[in-house]
């Protein structure tokens, strides 16, 4: 391997890196605000890519339907809740928030398929297309047990997978698209060439995170997220609604996800089950920041990214295993640095 | 249902299956197949996840081990699939113990995540390893046969199967009613209070992940010599999770579990691609969004899985009564008056707080001590610095002439210590003798497969009347099959106090055994105390009732603000100011 060689493979394994960085911040922030490890986030990535290819190829986005359906169910769930509770009243609220206002752009999609929409107006009708799916998720499976053990939260995030895929499976079909390249200049340095689609996912990743940590800072909304993931009776005393930080965790994770589609759309092809290893991935990157810390968690990604890009190059067909395997000595080093918890939840049967 | 229809209705459930062959169709026989292949999998989550807390979802990796390593060694060697057995055994025994070694000692949702992450990488080796023939497969594995019987037909292989299933399910169900099985069965809910009985928490959690992956390989065995082909597909972590679910919906508590969730499963797949390619059409593949619904709404209102819901129509088990058994070893008491406990300028800091400074008091042999002071003095702190719960930042201790300043948990009891918690630290699902053999469990010796095979009956029955003689000794012998959680939080305490007599201790440290009792029920725990003493065992207790404290102990300690304070006899101390002024702030 020459340094050229290493060059490139290190610029390109930054490039898939940044995409493991937006999805692997996505996690975090769910994980450390709901406490739910959402395995099915890499859906939502790969879902976002492939409602942008339908729309550049001027057909209706299975989408429509997935948040359709996602829609009906959390109004229901939502309404039986209230019910239940003896409050009828508060059902024209959840009607509103989980039916509405998701449907809104489901619906301007429906109206302007076939019509080809100018390429400004995909990405943004694509991200307010899928922003939705994982938060009426969160309503529908995991918010009926967001007080269960982080294990429970797991086995049925697992089981969500499932479920995602199969939906996947049913509004986007069998076959794999790639989008339309964003931007195909190749700007030279020296004897390497950087594409300007390398430079968008770097900036995208690098912009976002800066706007996170702006977000949780400086803003009333980001403190009271870092609030319910320090604390969650303690947030809940002072005023917090554990159910509005869930869903405005899930919201944000959303936009993470839904851009990392539009950038990794145009490099790779993408399949309705594609998700599932992006998002393990980027848990990779997120584990190595403990599952907890948002620059470890970039940090890993990033190096997620790089060892995908050298060990590809040394054998393509074996870059999975060398990828989840370094999980394991990442896990040791993580048992052996922290000091083994007592009282663990290993329950599964309440 | 009364015990004698139960026994009819398990009986005609067992010569149904076993007469399966001469009344069902292939078809049903080749579901049949799948499903104790299926089962041998589950049985093995059942055992990891249901009962010892360790959740995987990388089982199939471990059939695919099993069944790659057997059809490798009889297509490429050509070896008799019974070598392919022991190879399979050996591999996955290998690779479990590696994996487990790795990644076991990680708590929570780690472990889980971990498992996802092995389950893949070894998925994608399967398909890209030349020497497996990568996505294409292996074909043309030989049948099984036992000597000239070739098990080449769907019916003969069929019971082969079932009969290793039942065989696997019985060892199963003796070892979790064994000395280790207790061990496993009190992993889930807190490590700390299962090292201090001398369980190495680390061991039990490897050697049921060892089994559960055998049974796993043993499981991949079957079905590459039952399919006579295998490629990397089913050995993917998707399965891997449906192992786990099948464990779940038939019952992760129950060893039948596996088999129930096991049959569910593949009948309902089954069903399912029947019907839906009828509705959609990818149908096919659809079948795992009903199982994702399904999943959900178990784990929503049904965590227990379909198991419960049988067990409730069925009798209770009647428990044995106990034969009269030779009473287990007692260890050699240290004479009286001898030094047993030394303390000596004890030291721990939580970060800026110095929760015990330089405390230092000895306990002789034959003794009752009190070790006294008000909230927040740190005698707890002293309890867990001594038993090994926690490091000891400076200072030492010496136990029997011993150092056992950084001797851990576990040799620390071995030494003879024993202890009760503050806040009490039981199983409550489990029996009150159970819990009480949980303490037996240094003074007994059998291993894993000793209590498989039932070869510990003797050992078993003395270690079970030595239990229910500290039960009867306590005042809890009434009821000893009732689940611990049924008792009252006072009471629960003495059941603590009725386990750590059970280890035989040299010396029994008791946090605050006294508290939620009432008064008589006081006066009877320290009429115990007194005949614990008589036997010989030392007695160091943390107490707040001061009416029993100074009517019980021979010598008190008093601490405050993490230091020792005073120290003296009842007379003494009650006499104090300085005790008086930390109790009741000061006079002036």
């Amino acid at each position: 391997m020459t340094p050229d060689i290493a060059l490139i493979l290190g610029i390109d394994g930054i490039a898939t890196g940044s995409i493991y960085v937006l999805v692997g911040l996505g996690l975090v922030l769910i994980f450390s605000v709901t406490r739910v490890v959402f395995v099915p986030f890499g859906d939502i990535v790969a879902f976002s890519a492939l409602t942008l290819a339908s729309m550049q190829l001027g057909r209706l986005p299975g989408t429509v339907y997935l948040v359709a359906v996602l829609a009906i169910l959390a109004c229901g769930v939502d309404a039986i809740h209230h019910l239940r509770r003896g409050r009828p009243d508060r059902i024209a609220r959840g009607l509103l928030g989980y039916g509405v206002l998701p449907l809104i752009p489901a619906a301007a999609a429906w109206l302007f398929a076939g019509a080809s929409l100018p390429a400004w107006a995909q990405i943004p009708l694509t991200i307010a297309l899928v922003v939705p799916i994982a938060p009426l998720i969160e309503r529908i499976a995991l918010r009926p047990i967001a007080d269960a053990s982080v294990l429970l939260l797991l086995i049925v995030s697992v089981a969500l997978t499932f479920g995602l895929s199969g939906l996947g499976l049913l509004f986007f079909g069998p076959e794999g698209f790639r989008t339309k390249p964003l931007t195909s200049e190749v700007f030279r340095f020296g004897t390497v060439a950087v594409t300007s689609q390398t430079l968008l996912m770097v900036a995208t990743a690098v912009v976002f995170s800066l706007l996170l940590f702006l977000f949780f800072e400086h803003t009333l909304l980001g403190k009271a997220l870092r609030a319910t993931s320090v604390n969650r009776v303690g947030a809940r005393i002072v005023g917090i609604r554990p159910a509005s930080t869930a869903t405005l965790a899930f919201l944000l994770a959303s936009l993470l996800g839904a851009t990392s589609g539009i950038l990794i759309g145009p490099v790779t092809t993408l399949y309705y089950d594609s998700g599932f290893i992006i998002g393990l991935k980027a848990f990779v990157g997120a584990i190595i920041g403990g599952l907890v810390s948002y620059p470890g968690t970039a940090v890993g990604a990033i190096l997620v990214g790089i060892l995908e890009s050298f060990a590809s190059f040394w054998n393509s067909a074996l870059k999975e295993v060398v990828v989840f395997s370094v999980l394991i000595p990442v896990l040791l080093l993580r048992s052996l640095s922290l000091p083994q918890a007592d009282e663990e939840d290993a329950e599964i049967e309440a | 249902m009364s015990a004698r229809a139960t026994r009819l209705a398990a009986f005609a459930v067992i010569a149904a299956l076993a007469a399966a062959p001469f009344w069902a169709s292939p078809f049903t026989i080749t579901l049949l197949n799948y499903i104790g292949i299926y089962a041998l999998v589950a049985l093995g989550v059942v055992l990891l996840t249901g009962v010892a807390g360790l959740t995987s979802f990388g089982q199939a990796a471990f059939v695919g081990i099993g069944a790659y390593a057997t059809a490798w060694l009889t297509t490429a060697a050509g070896a008799s699939p019974w070598f392919g057995l022991a190879f399979a055994f050996v591999l996955t025994g290998l690779v479990a113990t590696l994996l487990g070694a790795v990644t076991l000692r990680l708590g929570g949702h780690f472990l889980p995540l971990g498992t996802i992450a092995w389950g893949l990488s070894i998925y994608f080796l399967f398909g890209n390893m030349e020497a497996l023939r990568g996505h294409n497969g292996i074909a043309g594995v030989p049948p099984i046969s036992i000597g000239p019987l070739s098990l080449e037909r769907t019916n003969a292989i069929y019971y082969l199967i079932w009969s290793v299933l039942a065989g696997a399910t019985t060892l199963i169900a003796n070892l979790l009613d064994s000395r280790a099985g207790r061990a496993i069965r009190s992993l889930r809910g807190g490590v700390v209070m299962v090292e201090s009985l001398g369980i190495s928490v680390f061991r039990i959690r490897l050697v049921t992940f060892v089994i559960a992956a055998l049974l796993a390989g043993l499981s991949g065995w079957l079905y590459a010599h039952m399919e006579r082909f295998v490629s990397p597909a089913p050995f993917d972590v998707r399965m891997g999770i449906q192992y786990l679910f099948m464990a779940i919906l038939g019952g992760s508590g129950h060893i039948l579990g596996a088999v129930v969730g096991a049959a569910l499963l593949t009948m309902l797949t089954n069903a399912l691609q029947d019907l839906l390619p009828h509705f959609a059409r990818n149908g096919a593949q659809l079948e795992v969004i009903v199982f994702a619904v399904i999943y959900v709404l178990v784990l929503q209102f049904a965590r227990g899985g379909v198991m419960p819901f049988v067990l409730r129509h069925l009798p209770r088990r009647v428990e044995p009564a106990v034969a009269s058994a030779e009473p287990l070893q007692r260890r050699t008491m240290p004479k009286p008056g001898e030094p047993l406990l030394v303390v000596k300028s004890l030291g721990k800091r939580f970060g800026g707080l110095e929760a015990v400074s330089r405390v230092g008091f000895e306990v002789s042999a034959g003794e009752i001590v009190g070790l006294i002071g008000p909230n927040g003095a740190g005698k707890s702190t002293v309890f867990n610095l001594v038993t090994g719960a926690l490091s000891v930042d400076a200072g030492a201790i010496f136990f029997l002439g011993h150092d056992i300043t950084h001797a851990g948990q576990r040799r620390i009891a071995g030494a003879g210590i024993a202890r009760t918690y503050q806040h009490v630290k039981l199983r409550t699902n489990m029996s009150l003798v159970d819990n009480v053999l949980l303490g037996t469990y240094l003074r007994t010796g059998a291993g894993f497969l000793r209590g498989a095979l039932r070869l510990d009956r003797a050992e078993e029955a003395r270690a079970r009347a030595e239990a229910l003689r500290q039960l009867e000794r306590v005042g809890l012998g009434a009821n000893p099959h009732e689940p611990a959680g049924n008792l009252p939080l006072g009471r629960q305490r003495i059941l603590e106090v009725a386990r750590a007599l059970a280890a035989d201790p040299a010396l029994i440290m008791l946090d605050e055994p006294a508290a939620g009792l009432g008064r008589t029920e006081k006066g009877a725990l320290a009429d115990l105390m007194r005949a614990v003493r008589a036997d010989g065992v030392t007695v160091l207790l943390v107490e707040h009732d001061m009416e029993f404290v100074m009517g019980l102990a021979d010598r008190i300690v008093v601490m405050d603000f993490g230091s020792k304070l005073v120290e003296g006899t009842p007379a003494t101390v009650r006499g104090d100011p300085r005790v008086q002024e930390a109790y009741l702030g000061s006079v002036a």
